[in-house]
């Protein structure tokens, strides 16, 4: 008895052949496009912009003649911005991640909460930024200052920080907690000099990548009214400040082409600045990367 | 370590965990630490409840001021008009769904064909060198892209298209579409990649080609979590803010011309954001209801990206 029909395998082989290897090709000229489309996206970018970047660059103010433009100000407050966001948005998205993989009992509660991050993950950043404008800038009274920003960008990049500090604490074998428990540890002690020494690195990583993309964001900044023209340092977190994405927005939306150039300069200075940020996550990963 | 091997080190230990038992400091630490972990997961829950507090307050104040149905029927979006404001958010909709549709117009098909390539025809260490690229190109922030879309693909579309205007909704569109590929194809490569192997070996076995094997026997099973991706872009794409913002111009019509001037609703409210509409104005209250439609929108695809991966998802 035969199975197969050796008539239907060969028919057309030479054609379907023909067709698999051209469609191969099609697929990967495809994939090849995102990596075109970024080089080309960093060619422009160096390309305009490397003539501007030079120290006067960096330590001059905004000016409104594109000669004298230096994004100084938008990077001191973006170090600023950072300053309020690493700590509250840590604490919320590493404390919800431990309540959640550690303490949560399997209920409608939890199940709740982790629909409700999963959803929160997707709202628009500028939702947020609407969010901000009302609780904080407005019902606080924080005005537009660096705290009411940096309490909305931690609202914002919280799901992502409790999502990938989840992945790190259940990446954590199980044995490793129950030897400790073995030892008469409480629950708090094994979660603390156990569990999370050894999640560490993984909740490192993926704190830094989430805010990270707080550094790139313009959006709810605009909303919760970073300004657009600074010749100040901020000396507090009660003061008004601005961004290195929102100076960039400002230049590109500049008539004058002059500007164009400036806004390449600061692009430049933004892509380090978030380089930067990943290779330290990269870091971070390779060296403590403990395989079980 | 030679310690450890005593017998008087042994009882030391039952010493500590006896001592530990009986330390009151580490009882209330035990106590206290799991309300303080849940109150910052409450955090979380608190700030959906403040979204969904601030948009409905707001958009209240602005139907006392603007009826629902103009909002909802006129045809034109024109707040800063003094003597006459009309309020209809049609015009906004239509510049998001116009921006939208071109950009899944580019991103779905090459998206896809990322994520086939790499699931079934990719080598290991081909795979292992385009999925970091795909990532810095999810890494790269939105007003970079916008920049690239205002100075870069706008020109060159314009020498293609002459009767292009500077500000349009294609530039802005094509853009986005390049920005959401990464999330596609890491998506789709994801549901494909766990498509069992038996099953297309059991393919190969009986002579079908690789592509067949893409296209009849993986795509099918993966399906469910490759139109959860598309609707994941699309809810990414309508709320895109910076792209459309700089390239796509400040002109709210109604009408499916990609190559005019539009506006889309994160746009309107990065427009009034960034002037200086007073606080209390009609102005000031509508970017709340433009953000509850917004977030209606993104909410609403969210959920059904979540049911179709939930609901048709084959288990293997």
């Amino acid at each position: 008895m035969r199975i197969l029909n050796n008539e239907q395998i060969t028919n057309g082989i030479g054609r379907r052949l023909l067709t698999n290897k051209f469609t191969k090709v099609i697929l990967f000229i495809a994939t090849l496009f995102s990596l075109v489309v970024l080089a080309v996206l960093m060619y422009r970018i160096m390309n305009q912009g490397l003539p501007k970047l030079n120290l006067d660059f960096l330590t001059k103010f905004a000016s409104r003649r594109p000669a004298n433009a230096g994004i100084s100000g938008a990077l001191v407050g973006s170090i600023w911005l950072m300053i309020v966001v690493v700590p509250f948005s840590m604490v919320i998205g590493v404390g919800t991640a431990i309540y959640l993989e550690e303490y949560a009992k399997k209920n409608w509660f939890t199940s709740f909460i982790q629909v409700n991050i999963q959803n929160l993950a997707g709202v628009p950043s500028i939702v947020f930024g609407l969010l901000g404008l009302t609780i904080f800038v407005r019902a606080m009274d924080l005005d537009r200052s660096i705290l009411a920003a940096g309490l909305t960008m931690s609202l914002l990049v919280m799901p992502v920080i409790v999502v990938s500090a989840q992945e790190a604490l259940k990446a954590v074998p199980r044995q490793l907690g129950e030897a400790s428990y073995g030892l008469g540890a409480t629950k708090w002690q094994t979660i603390k000099n156990i569990i999370l020494p050894a999640a560490i690195p993984g909740i490192l990583t993926g704190s830094i990548l989430a805010i990270s993309r707080a550094i790139g964001e313009t959006a709810p900044l605009i909303v919760v009214g970073a300004l657009a023209f600074v010749n100040f340092y901020p000396s507090s977190i009660m003061d008004s400040f601005t961004v290195i994405p929102i100076q960039i927005y400002n230049w590109t939306t500049r008539p004058q082409i002059e500007f164009q150039e400036v806004a390449a300069a600061g692009i430049i200075v933004l892509l380090v600045f978030l380089i930067i940020m990943n290779s330290i996550a990269i870091i971070i990963r390779n060296k403590f990367n403990k395989r079980y | 370590m030679k310690n450890i091997n005593q017998g008087s080190e042994k009882f030391k230990i039952r010493e500590m965990i006896e001592i530990n038992k009986t330390n009151t400091r580490s009882q209330y630490l035990e106590k206290l630490i799991p309300i303080l972990l849940l109150s910052t997961a409450i955090v979380s829950v608190l700030t959906t409840l403040g979204i969904i507090f601030t948009l409905l307050k707001e958009t209240i104040i602005f139907f006392e001021r603007v009826s629902i149905i103009e909002f909802i029927t006129a045809k034109e979006w024109l707040p800063f008009v003094p003597s006459d404001p009309s309020y209809g958010i049609l015009p906004l909709i239509s510049g998001t769904l116009l921006v939208t549709f071109i950009a899944m117009i580019v991103a779905v098909p090459l998206g896809l064909a990322a994520a086939i390539y790499m699931s079934e025809y990719a080598t290991d260490k081909t795979r292992r060198l385009l999925k970091p690229i795909l990532e810095v190109l999810a890494g790269v922030p939105t007003i970079v892209y916008g920049f690239f879309a205002l100075t870069f693909v706008t020109p060159i579309l314009k020498k293609i298209l002459p009767e292009l205007s500077i500000f349009n909704a294609l530039s802005p569109g094509i853009v986005i579409g390049i920005m959401i590929i990464p999330a596609i194809a890491s998506l789709s490569e994801d549901a494909m990649s766990s498509v069992p192997n038996s099953i297309r070996e059991g393919a190969l076995a009986l002579g079908c080609t690789k592509l067949e094997v893409a296209i009849k026997v993986v795509l099918p099973a993966a399906l469910s979590g490759i139109i959860a991706s598309f609707v994941l872009a699309f809810s990414r794409a309508i709320g895109e803010t910076m792209i459309v913002s700089v390239a796509g111009g400040a002109t709210p019509v109604l009408s499916l011309d990609a190559t005019q001037s539009i506006q889309t609703m994160t746009a309107y409210i990065v427009q009034v954001s960034s002037g200086d509409a007073g606080y209390g104005t009609t102005i000031y209250y509508s970017i709340y209801a433009v953000g509850m439609t917004l977030f209606l929108f993104t909410l609403l695809m969210n959920l059904i990206s979540q049911w179709i991966s939930k609901r048709f998802r084959e288990e293997y």
